[in-house]
């Protein structure tokens, strides 16, 4: 028995063997137009701004006075440090950046459900490099149609060296991405040159081609691959769109039928595939909200300059509410395509609802982030002291009956002056402070020196006199007091002691 | 079994012809660079399971020869190189000159604390707490042979009645009962005596009969007023910490028939810089005589 026949005797009777069918598909590729106007502008100072910081953010100096780093943006990774500008935080403080990726989590869906995927079209920097290396790329092998002609035609030596020179361009660009990111985290002036005299470490290269690697072969080759099936964002961001958010619409309502310009009884759409042509996801609008569509309005451009040339109003495609699409349809579904079917669909329209339950839970949400953070900086204590009780053992009981608590202080000091502090220790309890190496200055006061920009740390011994009556826990507190007496830090910590019947 | 291929009339996509219980799947072809990611993986796997040790086979080594046990010891060396300078410092210093030092200090509280945690906390208890029956706490501030630096060290260095260094600390208590010294009356006068040191009565009369017993027997080495004696270590008696349990009975049990400690040599098996970083820990933990 042959396959064939033992396949035709398994499928259902009458069932003919289904055809090859692919499981996987090729990628399209997508050759984006050249376009013009106002959003293609919007979408070149968002691009120019967010290059030139990524660029040269690392180079800015700020003077932090001797023995600091004077490079403004740095993650020091080996001291544990992070600068930016006048802020600077420990490791320990590492929930400024958790509050500050938070704030942005919060702004993104704000900005989502506003404005659709703005960010995804305009400041993502899948986007932004993408749209970069486009820009090489038509510089080098012209325009859509110049490259889909290149790329048909056979390997010749112009073919060759338009390839060539386009992917060293994107090389070279890609190494400078990758050699930006590694800025950030060491001394910019220190480290380029030996970056280049190959004396830098061997993480600095690491990351360097990681980089390199990772933006020419995303912002090259991947593109609208990235978009459409790694990102995650494409996938919940409608759960944060609403008819009321302003998204990049097609109004079917005025283009439907589609037909050639001089066509008698048709819409404003001439079908020129304008917009499918500069789309970078070589998607077509007219088809709807689609999971593809990252937001970017440059079929916007494509379209009103079509409108333009044709004498017909602007706005066929663009940043428009799904209600306000949905009000046009419904008040010019009887109407036949004329000019007055637009003037009338235009005319119902609603200024797009701003205000509404969701905007305003995701701005309460932001500002009380804000809030939080604004309070945690505004609070941030420049001296901090951490008081690590002992707990093996509780307690100590000493030859006199006296029973003792050790403590761990860790001091440390985020300022850039070393300073001697009072340290104090408040309780109820006739307990009495020791610190084997600090001078006592008083009853339960000893000085204690402090580390600029670093931690010092003492070991405390509370002692309680035999016979004194006590709780099995006293709360205690520990105070750094100033030259002039003022509170820089307290810590509140407890005293244990056994139980009563066992302290003889 | 696939059937029949149909386009979906609200997506327009082809079906698969897989068709479950009226469900029929959509054919949304994944894109085929993805594929290639994932032979690309395999690909790595097949380089990776020929230069790595891959299988739990003994001479599965790749072929670079790569042992993650070498690696360690390579990063422990190289610690070792780092840390290297210090030690050196600490080595030719005494605990005293170490404690004054910030760094120096520093640096033996942080080595001395692993070195006690992997070397002394099994009798000792991680925080130096001790425990009944004969393992002392080194927080507290009674010492049986000493607390000063040099005791402390010399403790360490030699052990005490671990036979192993002809400086280690030794002494032996008589087996009062078994031996025959005192009956086993007399050892509960004297047990209730030396209780009521420090700090418990309850028997008057038997307190009365155990103190000149005390002075015959017991202040050769514990003192007259059971100040203790730390040259013998002989612990002190008046106070209120107890090796083996502080109340008559426990203490009449003692005397009868008494077990001695014993801590082992480290200076045969612990570098002196780690010696010397573990008596500056010890010193420190609360106890510390100068």
């Amino acid at each position: 028995m042959n396959d064939v026949t033992a396949r035709a005797k398994l499928s259902p009777a009458g069932g003919s063997p289904p055809p090859d069918q692919p499981l996987y598909a090729n990628r399209q590729k997508v050759y984006p137009k050249a376009v013009s106007g106002p959003v293609r502008r919007a979408k070149w100072a968002v691009l120019v701004v967010c290059l030139a910081l990524y660029y040269l953010l690392p180079w800015i100096r700020w003077d932090r006075g001797p023995g600091a780093p004077d490079q403004a943006v740095l993650v020091d990774m080996t001291h544990g440090r992070l600068y930016f500008f006048f802020f600077e935080i420990w490791p320990q403080e590492v929930y400024f950046l958790t509050g500050l990726l938070i704030l942005g989590a919060i702004a993104l869906f704000a900005a989502t459900s506003l404005f659709g995927r703005v960010w995804c079209g305009f400041a993502c920097p899948q986007t932004v490099w993408t749209d970069l290396f486009m820009w090489v790329e038509r510089k080098i092998q012209g325009d859509r149609n110049e490259r889909m002609r290149l790329d048909k035609a056979p390997w010749t030596a112009m073919k060759w060296r338009k390839k060539v020179l386009t992917h060293a361009a994107w090389l070279a660009i890609a190494m400078a991405t990758g050699g930006a990111w590694i800025m950030y985290f060491n001394d910019a002036i220190e480290l380029w040159p030996k970056f280049f005299t190959g004396q830098a470490g061997a993480g600095v290269y690491l990351f360097f081609w990681l980089f390199t690697g990772t933006t020419y072969l995303l912002a090259g080759w991947a593109r609208e691959q990235v978009c459409t099936y790694m990102c995650p964002w494409p996938r919940f961001q409608a759960a944060m769109l609403d008819e009321n958010s302003l998204v990049v619409s097609y109004r079917a309502w005025r283009g439907e039928p589609r037909g050639k310009a001089k066509a008698e009884g048709i819409g404003d759409c001439v079908d020129c595939m304008a917009c499918v042509n500069v789309c970078p996801t070589g998607i077509d609008i007219r088809d709807g909200q689609q999971l593809e569509c990252i937001g970017c309005g440059l079929c916007i451009d494509a379209c009103d300059d079509i409108m333009g040339k044709l004498g017909r109003p602007k706005g066929l495609i663009a940043f428009e509410t799904l209600k306000n699409i949905a009000a046009s349809e419904g008040a010019t579904r009887s109407m036949s395509p004329c000019a007055a079917r637009t003037e009338a669909g235009m005319g119902v329209r609603h200024v797009p609802n701003f205000i509404r339950a969701r905007t305003i839970i995701y701005a309460g949400v932001l500002a009380a982030v804000v809030a939080v953070m604004l309070g945690a900086w505004l609070l941030r204590q420049e001296v901090t002291l951490a008081v690590l009780r002992d707990r093996a053992p509780l307690y100590v009981r000493l030859a006199d009956g006296g029973v003792r608590n050790a403590y761990t202080l860790k001091i440390a000091n985020k300022t850039r002056d070393a300073g001697t502090l009072t340290l104090a220790l408040e309780s109820h309890a006739p307990l009495t402070l020791s610190i084997q190496e600090a001078p006592e200055a008083g009853p339960n006061r000893f000085t204690v020196n402090t580390r600029a920009d670093g931690l010092t740390e003492w070991r405390a011994l509370a002692t309680l006199p035999p016979g004194a009556r006590m709780r099995e826990s006293t709360e205690i507190t520990f105070r750094l007091l100033d030259a002039r007496g003022r509170t820089v830090a307290r810590t509140d910590s407890v005293f244990l002691a056994p139980h009563e019947e066992h302290r003889r | 079994m696939p059937t029949k291929i149909e386009k979906d009339a609200l997506t327009g996509t082809d079906t698969t012809g897989h068709e479950w219980d009226g469900l029929k799947e959509l054919n949304t072809p994944l894109p085929k660079w993805w594929l290639y990611v994932m032979y690309a993986t395999i690909a790595f796997s097949l380089v990776w399971v020929i230069l790595y040790p891959a299988f739990p086979i003994r001479g599965a080594t790749g072929v670079t020869g790569w042992i993650a046990r070498e690696a360690v010891m390579q990063d422990v060396a190289a610690a070792n190189e780092r840390m290297a300078p210090m030690l050196n410092r600490i080595r030719e210093a005494t605990p005293q000159q170490i404690a004054a030092d910030p760094d120096l200090r520093a640096f033996a509280m942080a080595g001395g604390r692993i070195a006690f945690a992997n070397n002394c906390a099994g009798c000792h208890g991680a925080g130096g707490q001790g425990a009944q029956g004969g393992f002392p706490s080194l927080a507290d501030d009674d010492w049986i042979w000493g607390g000063s630096y040099d005791a402390i060290l010399q403790t360490i260095r030699h052990g005490i009645r671990a036979g192993e260094s002809d400086e280690e600390r030794t002494s032996m208590m008589p087996r009062f009962v078994a031996d025959g010294v005192l009956t086993v009356p007399q050892v509960n006068d004297v047990a209730a005596y030396v209780a009521s040191l420090g700090g418990s009565t309850d028997d008057a009369a038997a307190v009365e009969r155990g103190k000149p017993l005390y002075a015959d027997n017991c202040a050769s080495c514990h003192g007259e007023n059971a100040e203790g004696n730390r040259d013998v270590g002989a612990p002190r008696l008046n106070d209120r910490i107890w090796l083996h349990g502080g109340d008559r009975h426990a203490i009449a049990r003692f005397i009868a028939n008494p077990r001695m400690g014993v801590m082992p040599a480290w200076g045969g098996r612990l570098d002196p810089a780690t010696m010397n970083m573990l008596a500056v820990y010890v010193h420190a933990l609360g106890g510390g005589e100068n």
